[in-house]
């Protein structure tokens, strides 16, 4: 019982947060990506091509983690 | 440490494509407002990746005539970076597509044809993946490499030419060179492909190096297991 009644105020809280996005979203106004020239854009841009890079970087990090540790193995083996 | 002048450049091209490209001056067009300042980052993904995949085509090529193994190694790690910096180039691409062309994906002919020859280098892999003797493998893949190269040609260089299309630089629309005509957006273009692909290359040799010490291990544990 306490869980749907949790449950619906949940979800009334959410469409109600929901439909104020909504009426914000309606007008046009000064949102942060279309804002100075669109700047944000730009840096966004740029966040994406570092984080992907950095992901790239932390997936050879641990393919390279692996392979020191079946190294290691090997040479405790020895 | 030879060899690492290149490493440096690359950091220094790259800070300078940061500092001028987002400080000095650019055209003052509509829609695009600063966002034209997105060609020194994502258009220079797409150089990034067409040069690492004609560094593939030139080993697959090789390959082909020297039947070396490290040919094919080469061909196949170029050909990952490549692709790594087509999925920048594409993300990055839909970022900028929502805010000037209102969509992140529209039915153009350009983007389209991106996303295929990506499809196309990833049936590469999965070809790859699938072939267990080294030789044959790097055979088929050879071929196979320069059959996806002429292919990419094709979806992003000559299709998207041949019909309309929203991106720039294509029938139709007026040619990105109107933009980079701009002498002071070329004076940071240019670095900025240097830049990125020298990252490009960079991560590429990590990825040959560790793939050889994989390979000098596997050897070792064959020797051993022969002992």
């Amino acid at each position: 019982m306490m869980k749907k009644i949790f449950l619906l105020t949940f979800f009334v809280l959410i469409a109600w947060m929901s439909g104020f996005a909504q009426s914000n979203m309606d007008l046009e106004m000064a949102d942060l990506m279309r804002s100075s020239g669109k700047i944000y854009v730009v840096i966004s841009v740029l966040l994406i091509i570092l984080g992907g890079i950095a992901g790239y970087l932390f997936y050879l990090d641990k393919k390279l983690k692996h392979l020191e540790k079946k190294i290691q193995s090997k040479l405790n083996n020895l | 440490m030879r060899r690492v002048w290149w490493k440096y450049a690359a950091i220094i091209l790259l800070i300078y494509t940061f500092i001028a490209g987002f400080l000095l001056d650019v055209p003052r067009l509509p829609i695009l407002h600063e966002t034209i300042r997105n060609l020194y980052f994502h258009v220079s993904m797409w150089f990034g990746m067409i040069i690492l995949l004609v560094c593939s085509l030139v080993y697959s090529i090789r390959y082909l005539g020297n039947s070396d193994l490290k040919s094919d190694l080469w061909a196949s790690e170029a050909a990952k970076v490549g692709v790594f910096f087509g999925f920048l180039g594409l993300a990055t691409g839909m970022l900028w597509a929502k805010y000037t062309w209102g969509a992140w994906w529209v039915n153009d002919s350009k983007l389209n044809g991106a996303a295929a020859s990506i499809l196309v280098y990833l049936a590469y892999f999965m070809l790859r993946n699938s072939l267990d003797e080294e030789q044959k493998r790097a055979r088929i893949s050879a071929v196979y490499s320069i059959f996806a190269f002429s292919l990419m040609m094709v979806f992003i260089m000559i299709l998207p030419r041949l019909t309309d299309s929203l991106h720039p630089g294509n029938g139709g629309n007026p040619s990105f060179g109107k933009y980079d005509l701009d002498s002071n957006m070329r004076m940071v273009f240019y670095p900025a492909i240097i830049g990125w692909t020298l990252i490009g290359v960079w991560i590429w040799q990590i990825r040959i190096r560790m793939a050889l010490i994989k390979e000098a291990m596997y050897t070792l544990e064959d020797s051993q297991k022969r002992e």
